[in-house]
């Protein structure tokens, strides 16, 4: 018999119940909460008189909506209805008993990025929140993934879910990263490989070489875009850099019970003869700074490279998204990527917010100014544990003197939920996860880069190649 | 949740690939605190020429009069027709009440974005797959005709033209019963309350770190 897979494993240390019709109830672990995707769920378990079966497994944050300009409570929230989310999900959480890092507290930040930070996602865990970008957890060796509003509900009530096994899918990255080359290059170059259904109905296990020599920040990163590339989970797997990031986390164990755990921890690899539905395997070589020039994630080239041609594109579906792209984009086929001018930079998201993106984005413009034609560079923290920590470090002075704005934590200019947003026919340079027409404000360009590239792009206005720019 | 059992309707036909959700129902709607009233604002960006914000009057902003959901023919419309990967980003589960919401009962598309696939059948929704020839067919078919109806049998899998052509597809079994039946799915895990408490009994002498609570305020 074939040995498992490390989904294969999580999947079954999870496993309830299974039932005659093929799907399982599976347990989770950990649920993280915010604002927007919770409100419907916890007034669901007040009709139906629930209660929420394990209150103390669910974490809760404000991160969608709130402003990133800094503010003292709930009431200095201008816009009505987020306000609203943010004293509901205060509301919510108080009569369910449900821990909220809330407005002031330190630990408030983007859920997928306060959770880890905190160790309440640990190895082995099943991982959920009403968010799609929960994979970003996967880098923990973890089952993680987004939910709807029914499930958070479901979730809350019975501390299970209601789950089908999915494929496996292995994609391995072997080989050296080059000079430039970040986390944020490697899952676009592989997005722009498989494209945004290449994951559909599989789980992802990132691996080979150029992945294990990924911090676990980075990992994150990676794990972060499964979902762009249609995977729900993403996950690596369990070793050295995975055990020493969880060392010493607030609710991460301690003494005795860290040992059993970093033994049991460590068995979270997939087997030398797992066997996989679909390998990927990718030469890290071949991997160049990329830049996304259309409205999908899988539009995408790199930096040196000329934006493609539509006509030279066999599938029909394809040719004529390619003609929408280029339409709303206002670009052109053959173009070149340096010569994208850049009007906003957004240095923030679940994808590029942790300490490590904030500090290559201050080693690019290190005695640099933004360029006078760029209207807005926002630097957005993940967390105020980030924040902190950049703060300690003087990221923050060198963003300031660059005349780049140094804003509080939260989800910002990525979904544009907040006032941070682009006017109509801006293009930004943004370290997010989502191209689509309109995601970080209507009619607004969105170029996802790494935070490297997407400094640089806010120094010359335009975006260049990160490896020419001098150490 | 309401039942699914069978459905004939009108169909729109949305002739694009990769649809996301921020398309489906932009993010400034997803601030409402309720599943319903999103109707109006679904496809905002494509249905309305202006920029479309919560709590305005939606019936006096200007609408594009190309986009297929404002054509006279398509008033009424139940029955969804797309291309691959419908649904694809966010988990946002507004994405299905909204289309619930406008009155779409089913969509029909090559394939689907799995969390919104799964969004569907919690609120009665039916998103069915049938193979990309089988859709570029219909999508003709609805071309060529000024009433496209199809109706749909939920208890035999089968999408049916009004000639009578029988068009099979696939269900999870489970699914399929929860919408035949209309049943709450919390409900049905929660018979299985004992065998929950049993693994966590087991889970906790085994890792306890996992049930560690998270630091409070």
């Amino acid at each position: 018999m074939a040995g498992k897979t490390l989904y294969d494993k999580l999947w079954d240390a999870h496993l309830v119940a299974e039932r005659e019709d093929g799907s399982a109830l599976i347990y989770i672990d950990r649920q993280i909460i915010h604002e927007v995707t919770s409100p419907q769920a916890f007034e669901g378990l007040r009709l139906a008189g629930r209660q929420p079966w394990r209150a103390g497994a669910s974490v809760a944050t404000i991160d969608h909506n709130v402003p990133t300009t800094p503010f003292n409570s709930a009431a200095d929230i201008e816009d009505e209805t987020s306000r609203l989310q943010v004293t509901t999900l205060q509301d919510n959480t108080r009569e369910f008993g449900i821990t909220e890092y809330g407005i002031g507290d330190v630990r408030q930040g983007i859920v997928h990025v306060m959770a880890p930070e905190q160790g309440a996602v640990l190895p082995g865990m099943t991982v959920v929140c009403g968010d799609s970008h929960t994979s970003t957890n996967g880098a923990l060796a973890c089952l993680a993934h987004g939910i709807g509003t029914s499930e958070v509900e479901h979730v809350l009530a019975t501390q299970t879910l209601v789950a089908s096994k999915m494929k496996n899918m292995l994609v391995r990255v072997d080989g050296d990263l080059g000079p430039g080359v970040t986390a944020k290059d490697v899952v676009l170059h592989i997005i722009g490989i498989i494209g945004t259904a290449g994951g559909t109905g599989h789980a992802i296990e990132f691996a080979g070489s150029a992945i294990r020599s990924l911090s676990l920040e980075g990992r994150m990163t990676v794990c972060n875009m499964s979902i762009e590339a249609g995977a729900r989970a993403g996950m690596v797997a369990v070793d050295d850099t995975t055990i020493d990031y969880v060392r010493d986390r607030p609710a991460a164990p301690k003494g005795a019970d860290w040992d059993k755990a970093e033994a049991y921890w460590r068995t979270l690899v997939s087997d030398d003869d797992a066997r996989f539905d679909t390998v990927v395997e990718i030469d890290a070589a071949d991997i160049k700074p990329q830049v996304s020039w259309g409205t999908s994630p899988e539009m995408v080239v790199p930096v040196d490279a000329l934006l493609p041609d539509p006509d030279a594109e066999q599938d029909e579906v394809k040719r004529s998204g390619m003609k929408r792209a280029y339409e709303y984009m206002g670009l052109k086929p053959g173009s070149k990527v340096s010569d994208i001018r850049v009007d906003r930079v957004f240095i923030g998201s679940c994808t590029n917010s942790r300490i490590e993106d904030l500090r290559a984005a201050a080693a690019v413009i290190k005695g640099r100014k933004k360029a006078d034609s760029v209207k807005q560079v926002l630097v957005v923290p993940g967390s105020g544990v980030v924040k902190q920590q950049a703060e300690k470090e003087g990221l923050d002075k060198i963003f300031l003197e660059a005349g780049f704005e140094w804003r509080q934590p939260g989800c910002s200019m990525c979904l544009a939920m907040n006032p941070d947003r682009l006017q109509p026919g801006e293009h930004c340079a943004s370290t997010s996860n989502r191209n689509f027409e309109g995601r970080q404000g209507n009619g607004g360009r969105t170029h996802l880069v790494s935070p490297a590239m997407a400094a640089a792009a806010a120094v010359a206005g335009h975006f260049v190649d990160i490896r020419d720019l001098d150490a | 949740m309401e039942k699914f059992v069978k459905h004939t309707g009108l169909v729109a036909p949305l002739d694009r690939a990769n649809v996301d959700t921020d398309q489906i129902i932009p993010k400034q709607f997803l601030k409402s605190i309720k599943r319903t009233g999103f109707g109006p604002n679904l496809f905002d960006e494509w249905r309305y020429l202006d920029e479309g914000q919560p709590g305005q009057d939606n019936d006096v902003r200007p609408k594009n009069p190309d986009f297929v959901l404002n054509k006279p023919e398509y008033q009424g419309a139940s029955v969804l027709l797309t291309r691959r990967n419908f649904g694809c980003g966010s988990s946002r589960e507004h994405a299905p009440w909204a289309l619930m919401d406008f009155g779409f009962k089913a969509i029909i598309a090559p394939s689907y974005a799995d969390i919104f696939y799964n969004n569907c059948f919690k609120n009665g929704l039916l998103p069915i797959v049938l193979p990309d020839a089988t859709v570029e067919n219909l999508f003709k078919a609805e071309a060529a005709s000024d009433d496209f109806r199809l109706t749909i049998d939920l208890e035999n899998q089968q999408v049916l033209t009004a000639e009578g052509e029988a068009l099979p597809f696939e269900i999870d079994g489970f699914r399929k019963h929860c919408l035949l039946n209309g049943l709450d799915e919390i409900g049905l895990s929660l018979q299985q309350a004992d065998a929950i408490r049993d693994y966590e009994s087991r889970r906790q002498a085994a890792e306890p770190w996992v049930f560690q609570e998270p630091q409070p305020q």
